[in-house]
């Protein structure tokens, strides 16, 4: 089973969706962000895109600034591996994306297939450019997902915040 | 692997893809553009480089993403994406993704040498009957068409700027080894001068 996740953070996440003015919400579900994605689904003022791979969410981000629209990436870590080569977009032409992460592949997963991604995701994205920050506990999430927004649109870069898999609770399938 | 569809002399005969690009982006007004890597980008590029064209150099998969994403948050203007056969091949899934968004403002426009031009022209999958138009229509574009002539891009163009979309068009084009037409290497260069034409002094104040 998975802890039911709590919707304290995935509110607050939402008000800083809606006080930082971003438009579009691009999303590969995930159990973690469940909360957060129906309260995006439900503002008829957000652009909720649904993707079918974490890459099209990174192409879909340069797009809306090249528009002007701010964006924000929701997926779970095994995600970042599919977005690779495409985060070359944002960091030889300074789009900014805060992309906001629930991670797998750590503390007490029972899949072994997540794990190599989980390992990596960190490292990944930092050598293709990406500020990473890494939240722990719950009340971390919201000041640090603020500071991936601000930092991304007022540096011009892409930016992510790793939900630790601790705080979301680890999914077992053994109740 | 069976042999290729098309025959050497059909493939002759079909349309030119710069004189296609051209007759595309004629008149183009406040037309946005997307230009999908290696030859749809120097096809753009060759009918005239303009700030309100982004041409990509990489991010291979990502052009019809990108045009979803600039469509979105441009309602009020007319978007196309111009791309090749293997470009789209590798972000096929963003068909789905554009199905259902259904912005009514997009439209795809595929290229289709059924080669990969840029690394030797080996054949793509559309070479061997993949049908990328079935697949858009599959996937909910409202308007899906497979074009073989001139008088076809002359009412594509019109289409993409008045039709409801999403548009999908399959144009399929002669394998011709051109000369390249590069456009401005630089992306925050070309990401700047977009955004400066588009939305103008606060292209750099926004935060």
């Amino acid at each position: 089973m998975t802890s039911a996740p709590s919707t304290h953070w995935s509110e607050s996440l939402y008000r800083l969706i809606k006080a930082q003015k971003v438009r579009q919400v691009s999303v590969v579900p995930d159990a973690g962000h469940s909360a957060l994605i129906r309260l995006c689904e439900a503002d008829r003022d957000l652009q909720l895109v649904r993707l079918t791979t974490e890459e099209e969410g990174i192409a879909l981000a340069a797009g809306a600034w090249l528009g002007g629209d701010k964006s924000v990436l929701l997926m779970q870590s095994s995600g970042v591996g599919n977005c690779i080569n495409m985060l070359s977009l944002l960091s030889v032409c300074q789009f900014p994306l805060a992309m906001w992460i629930t991670m797998r592949g750590d503390w007490a997963e029972f899949n072994p297939w997540q794990v190599p991604m989980g390992r990596a995701t960190k490292n990944v994205l930092e050598e293709m450019g990406v500020l990473v920050s890494r939240a722990e506990r719950e009340d971390e999430i919201a000041p640090l997902a603020e500071g991936t927004l601000r930092m991304a649109y007022n540096t011009l870069r892409p930016t992510a915040l790793l939900i630790g898999q601790r705080l979301l609770g680890a999914k077992t399938f053994e109740d | 692997m069976s042999a290729p569809v098309t025959t050497r002399s059909e493939m002759d005969q079909r349309l030119k893809r710069r004189e296609v690009a051209k007759a595309l982006l004629a008149d183009r007004g406040d037309l946005l553009v997307v230009a999908g890597l290696g030859s749809a980008a120097w096809d753009v590029t060759a009918a005239g480089d303009h700030p309100l064209t982004f041409p990509l150099w990489g991010a291979m998969g990502g052009a019809p993403a990108i045009g979803l994403g600039l469509a979105i948050a441009q309602p009020d203007r007319r978007v196309v994406v111009v791309t090749g056969d293997g470009e789209l091949l590798m972000g096929m899934g963003s068909l789905a993704t554009i199905g259902i968004a259904r912005p009514g403002n997009l439209s795809v426009v595929v290229l289709d040498n059924e080669r990969y031009g840029e690394t030797g022209m080996q054949e793509s999958h559309t070479a061997h009957g993949v049908d990328l138009a079935a697949v858009a229509a599959a996937c909910g574009f409202h308007k899906v068409s497979t074009i073989t002539a001139m008088q076809q891009v002359e009412q594509l163009r019109a289409d993409m700027h008045s039709v409801q979309g999403p548009l999908f068009a399959q144009i399929k084009i002669a394998a011709e080894n051109l000369p390249l037409t590069l456009p401005p290497r630089d992306g925050t260069h070309l990401k700047n001068r977009f955004r400066e034409a588009l939305l103008g002094d606060k292209a750099h104040f926004q935060r």
